[in-house]
């Protein structure tokens, strides 16, 4: 709900209704706003009937590649006499994205709640939400809202009197962006190394401790609840695009914008609209030049590109990028592209595991190659050595971070080249526009 | 000195509870070793090897993987500036050399001659619109700007 500005009436608040009140962090506050009834609700359902639901609602993964939630809850093999684990994956670190800690620090019981539903709904008696170890405020509030519901019963051994055993636990990651890449979640949470797993197996067949497992985002796992409460219907009726894209979404939007904050609209939300009217547009005397819009990862919108974009998985792509995360990074015209997509590159360069040499390799020599054309020592070369790189670095890897390292390289050459050719020719980079306070 | 008697040992035992393997408490092991102590020693790790059955060589190879454990002694604040592509074009660099200036800690990764001070740069702490935050310790502090760098440190003691 705009927080933390002030909500804007074309906002749809289904997930964010609460960001800024801090009485609904507690049980009693959580309660009183209708919480754990969903829960309740779900405790006296089938756990294949809340599946149906959750598929008929048509519910996408909100923390990246938009997997349909209930097709993976139903990967989860009832009655083959494993333990089953949920995970929540609370390590959110794509630059650009903060929303989940928004989610996580206003309403800690919302995912108490949705770890609750998930972990009932594919057989698993224990989750884990595994929080990057820089969210202390997150932590402080998840643990305050598990101790919390523990002593309610409403999450242990007997879970709000169904007989059923659900745990949830709170584990702080240590500082790795790779551990949201979830085998490496999976490594980092059985106490290893955080290095990504080769897939096959999946982690339905063979997830954390080698049991069958489920790994949801935070947001993912707290709409279930209101999907569960409202029905499929009202979810898959949110939505101004097409029927691929249901529900509402959270955006963080950051960067050179008049009011940055986590956003929630209904999915296909005309971005022009959302930039400059929610969003407030760019500070006064600039102009937006590009956005990345869906966490470091996707490829760069031209300004263009995303003023015709409309907000949801489809749409993204349609106008050259990727939903992704929800965050959106927002480049005015005093910015250089090539400092930008520099210093995403070094992120990367500084997260890979280095376990894939192609990674390993990729991310120092895209970084060195881009931070001296940024200095002014680039060649005519370089341009071609990148994309060279890019594709050596591209789906060659276990996991996608080298592929993320080379979008934004490849993205920002095809479509703001002439940046690069006037810093390797000698000329600086000027703003268009002098700084206005 | 043991660091896992009396309470603390308790809390490693009620967190072996929540695992099916005595080695997935190694990150919270670890974490309670940092809080204890300030860092993580060859001596720490080492315990914390022998309580999980693993070697002090293994617990090192997992030490060493992440960013948040201090192998070394740390100033009494340490000090994190986010600096990030959306921070930095925020103006996070100007955070960061204010800090530096202010705490006299030389350069980044070094500690402060007084012993008081340690400042970092850190990849994206996930609050992006709220640019610059700066982790103090365990404290979060969002909208950090160069200016508001003299207040922020007067208030630590």
């Amino acid at each position: 709900m705009g927080y933390p500005n002030l909500p804007h009436q074309r906002e749809t608040t289904v997930l964010s209704q609460y960001f800024g009140d801090a009485e609904a962090r507690t049980l009693a506050g959580w309660k009183k706003r209708g919480g754990y009834k969903a829960l309740e609700k779900a405790l006296g359902m089938a756990p294949a009937d809340i599946v149906n639901v959750v598929k008929e609602s048509g519910l996408r993964g909100r923390g990246g590649a938009g997997f349909p939630t209930g097709m993976k809850w139903s990967f989860m093999k009832p009655g083959d006499g494993k333990p089953h684990y949920l995970c929540c994956n609370a390590d959110e670190s794509e630059p650009g994205t903060f929303k989940d800690r928004e989610l996580m620090r206003w309403t800690p019981h919302a995912l108490v709640e949705g770890c609750a539903i998930g972990a009932y709904a594919i057989g698993a008696e224990t989750a884990y939400v595994y929080i990057r170890g820089e969210f202390t405020e997150p932590l402080h509030w998840m643990e305050e809202a598990v101790k919390e519901a523990y002593a309610a019963g409403i999450i242990g051994k007997n879970a709000m009197g169904s007989g059923k055993r659900i745990d949830v636990h709170v584990h702080k990651g240590a500082g790795a962006y790779i551990c949201g890449e979830e085998t490496a979640l999976m490594n980092s949470l059985e106490g290893r190394r955080g290095n990504p797993r080769i897939k096959p197996p999946f982690p339905a067949v063979s997830g954390v401790f080698g049991m069958p497992t489920t790994i949801n985002n935070v947001e993912t796992l707290i709409a279930a609840a209101p999907i569960l409460l409202n029905g499929a219907d009202w979810y898959k009726k949110m939505s101004l695009s097409n029927p691929k894209s249901t529900g509402t979404k959270l955006f963080s939007v950051c960067g050179n914008v008049q009011r940055p904050g986590t956003y929630e609209v209904v999915m296909g939300f005309p971005f022009k609209e959302f930039l400059y009217d929610l969003c407030g547009g760019p500070a006064h005397g600039r102009k937006f030049k590009a956005v990345i819009p869906g966490g470091a990862s996707v490829p760069i919108q031209t300004v263009e590109e995303a003023e015709a974009t409309l907000m949801d998985y489809e749409g993204f792509v349609a106008q050259g990028s990727m939903l992704g995360s929800g965050g959106v990074i927002v480049i005015d015209d005093a910015q250089s592209m090539v400092s930008v997509i520099a210093r995403i590159a070094r992120f990367f360069a500084h997260e890979s595991c280095a376990q894939c040499t192609q990674c390993r390799e990729g991310t120092a020599w895209t970084t060195k190659i881009m931070e001296r054309i940024r200095d002014g020592q680039g060649t005519t070369e370089d341009l071609d050595t990148l994309l060279d790189i890019a594709d050596q670095m591209t789906g060659k890897t276990i996991c996608v971070l080298s592929d993320s390292c080379a979008v934004p390289v490849v993205s920002g050459i095809k479509k703001f080249r002439g940046e690069f050719e006037a810093l390797i020719q000698g000329r600086r980079f000027h703003p268009v526009v002098a700084a206005v306070a | 000195m043991p660091v896992f008697t009396g309470e603390v040992r308790r809390q490693l035992d009620e967190l072996l509870t929540r695992y099916p393997t005595k080695m997935a408490a190694l990150l919270p092991a670890l974490w309670i070793v940092q809080r204890e102590r300030g860092w993580v020693s060859d001596g720490g790790m080492t315990e914390v090897a022998e309580l999980l059955e693993l070697t002090p060589a293994y617990v090192k190879g997992v030490v060493t993987f992440y960013t948040m454990y201090h192998q070394h002694p740390v100033g009494k604040y340490f000090i994190q500036v986010c600096t990030t592509s959306p921070c930095g074009i925020c103006g996070a660099e100007d955070v960061v050399k204010a800090l530096l200036r202010h705490t006299n800690a030389g350069d980044l990764g070094l500690t402060s001659p007084d012993g008081r001070f340690t400042v970092i740069e850190v990849e994206c702490l996930g609050a992006c619109g709220f640019a610059t935050p700066v982790m103090i310790n365990e404290e979060f502090i969002e909208s950090v700007t160069p200016e508001k760098v003299p207040d922020l440190l007067a208030t630590l003691a």
